[in-house]
């Protein structure tokens, strides 16, 4: 058994415990939290692929913004101890529904699906090749993602201003 | 000289070798990190010690007191007297707390800001691991820290907690931005992430402190002023201290705690004030070059300036209120630091064409 994948296989249970909490737990902070687990995980699994970029930026932005803005949205509109959330409702037929494509249109995508996988060694500076690539090659879908973010934060700010 | 300048790397390179002879080499490799981990592990709480008898002994000078002064000659024991009185003191969980969030929030924010110190070059060959994004590891690491405070806001049951809690959350993801927006402007005068090269990108000539970024007119000034008060934000230091403001919320997100668990959030403030003060150091005041001096001894010197800058901060200014910390943020540091951003790519780009 070679060390690599034991550490794959302890982050891989580390994620799907993360997963799984976040959809069982009756509590919605507690989801939250789990939800960070999982984050977590996944960002382990890149440090075990040598990619040390997207590990920085998976803890900077999944835990460190997006983990941390649902825990605070989630603490500021129900307070301390506030209700908990109905968790019995009528849209369970729908949900099944959901559930059913959602796997019909996975399902045949993962099997289908080549995985490449390269045996050269990863580049050392990730950092510089990334940037060059998002500037360079891919200049257009970043700038557009960049101009897509943008308009979801005015959008929000209108919504919200309109209350 | 030299073997003055270079007594742990080599001291490190010793036991190395020391332990090659009867241990097979991977062994060796383990241990060799063991030691850099446990050092760093058992250096910070001494600095930790160090730092609460300064921050008594300079605000109390700042605000014409004695300070401690009972505990042995010139009060030097009192950081171990209050050692003593945490650790013995009762642990109280309040009735109605989340009792696995209320334990697990503190030991969160206080082991959060010991990871930092992985890539911090204390002298020359002395870091952890030079990382490739250095920097950039430490901003990431240290920005799940707000995650603890909010779990010992929600986790504390009390309505005091939880508000300042969110007063710290909305704190710290403000002033993250203009945080990492002035060290970019770092990364871009240095060309890399890792900590060591922008340390050696400072070296300048005659080592004497020409080359270091805080003297990269007009762009590293600036830099600084964004970066140091970003810092200070950061750390939830006074004047930025509303997340715990004794006098609106009683101490925020962790007036439910009591004996060592406080104990750990006053570690983890400590702690993340020492890193940002190392991190300031390596960024702004050429890590640990110096004339003359042994590296660590100049790290160190520098770095407790600027832990020094940090308490003289808490000692004469008074807290700012919400709004105006988050205006502060928003419609001055970010717009400043991105025009500072901009202006470097412009001189940068003009230095190119002319050499």
């Amino acid at each position: 058994m070679d060390i690599p994948l034991l550490v794959f296989l302890a982050l891989a249970v580390v994620t799907v415990i993360g997963a799984l909490g976040t959809v069982l737990m009756r509590n919605i902070v507690h989801s939250a939290l789990f939800l960070i687990v999982s984050f977590v995980g996944v960002a382990g699994i890149y440090v075990l692929l040598e990619a040390d970029f997207l590990f920085a930026i998976q803890i900077l932005i999944y835990v460190g913004a997006v983990a941390t803005l649902i825990l605070f949205g989630v603490m500021l509109t129900r307070g301390v101890r506030g209700e908990q959330p109905q968790l019995n409702n009528q849209f369970l037929p729908a949900a099944i529904m959901a559930i059913l494509l959602f796997v019909v249109v996975l399902v045949p995508v993962i099997l289908n699906s080549i995985w490449p996988s390269s045996t050269q060694p990863a580049p050392t500076a990730t950092t510089a090749l990334l940037g060059q690539e998002l500037m360079g090659t891919y200049a257009l879908p970043f700038e557009v993602a960049g101009v897509l973010l943008l308009i979801a934060l005015v959008g929000a700010i209108i919504v919200a201003r309109e209350h | 000289m030299d073997a003055i300048n270079n007594l742990f790397p080599n001291l490190s390179a010793a036991l190395d070798s020391l332990l090659r002879r009867f241990l097979p080499g991977t062994v060796v490799d383990i241990v060799m990190m063991l030691v850099s981990i446990v050092t760093i592990l058992l250096l910070l709480p001494v600095v930790f010690l160090i730092m609460t008898y300064l921050e008594r002994k300079i605000v109390a000078r700042i605000q014409d007191r004695w300070g401690p002064n009972r505990a042995g000659p010139w009060g030097i024991l009192q950081p171990f007297a209050d050692m003593i009185k945490m650790f013995t003191k009762e642990d109280i969980v309040p009735a109605k707390a989340d009792k696995i969030i209320h334990f697990l929030a503190p030991v969160i924010v206080a082991a959060l800001p010991f990871i930092a110190f992985t890539v911090i070059p204390f002298g020359r060959g002395m870091i952890g691991r030079d990382l490739n994004i250095g920097i950039l590891f430490i901003v990431a690491v240290t920005s799940p820290a707000a995650i603890g405070i909010l779990m010992a806001g929600w986790g504390s049951n009390n309505k005091y907690s939880l508000l300042g809690g969110m007063r710290a959350v909305a704190q710290l993801v403000s002033y993250e931005v203009p945080m990492g927006l002035s060290i970019l402007v770092i990364v871009m005068l240095a060309g890399s992430l890792s900590m060591q090269k922008i340390v050696e990108a400072q070296s300048g000539p005659g080592n004497l402190g020409i080359g270091w970024f805080i003297f990269a007119i007009p762009v590293g000034p600036i830099a600084f002023f964004t970066y140091f008060f970003s810092a200070v934000a950061e750390t939830n230091r006074a004047p930025f201290d509303i997340p715990e403001g004794e006098s609106e919320i009683v101490a925020g997100y962790h007036t439910e705690y009591t004996g060592m668990k406080f104990g750990l959030f006053q570690m983890g403030e400590y702690v993340s004030v020492f890193g940002q003060s190392c991190i300031v150091t390596t960024l702004f005041f050429g890590g640990w070059q110096g004339p003359l001096l042994p590296p660590y001894v100049w790290f160190f010197l520098k770095a407790f300036a600027v832990v020094f800058v940090f308490m003289w901060l808490r000692g004469t200014l008074p807290r700012l209120r919400v709004d105006e910390l988050m205006g502060f943020a928003w419609k001055f540091m970010v717009p400043l630091s991105l025009a500072n951003i901009f202006l470097t790519g412009i001189l940068i780009r003009l230095v190119q064409i002319i050499s």
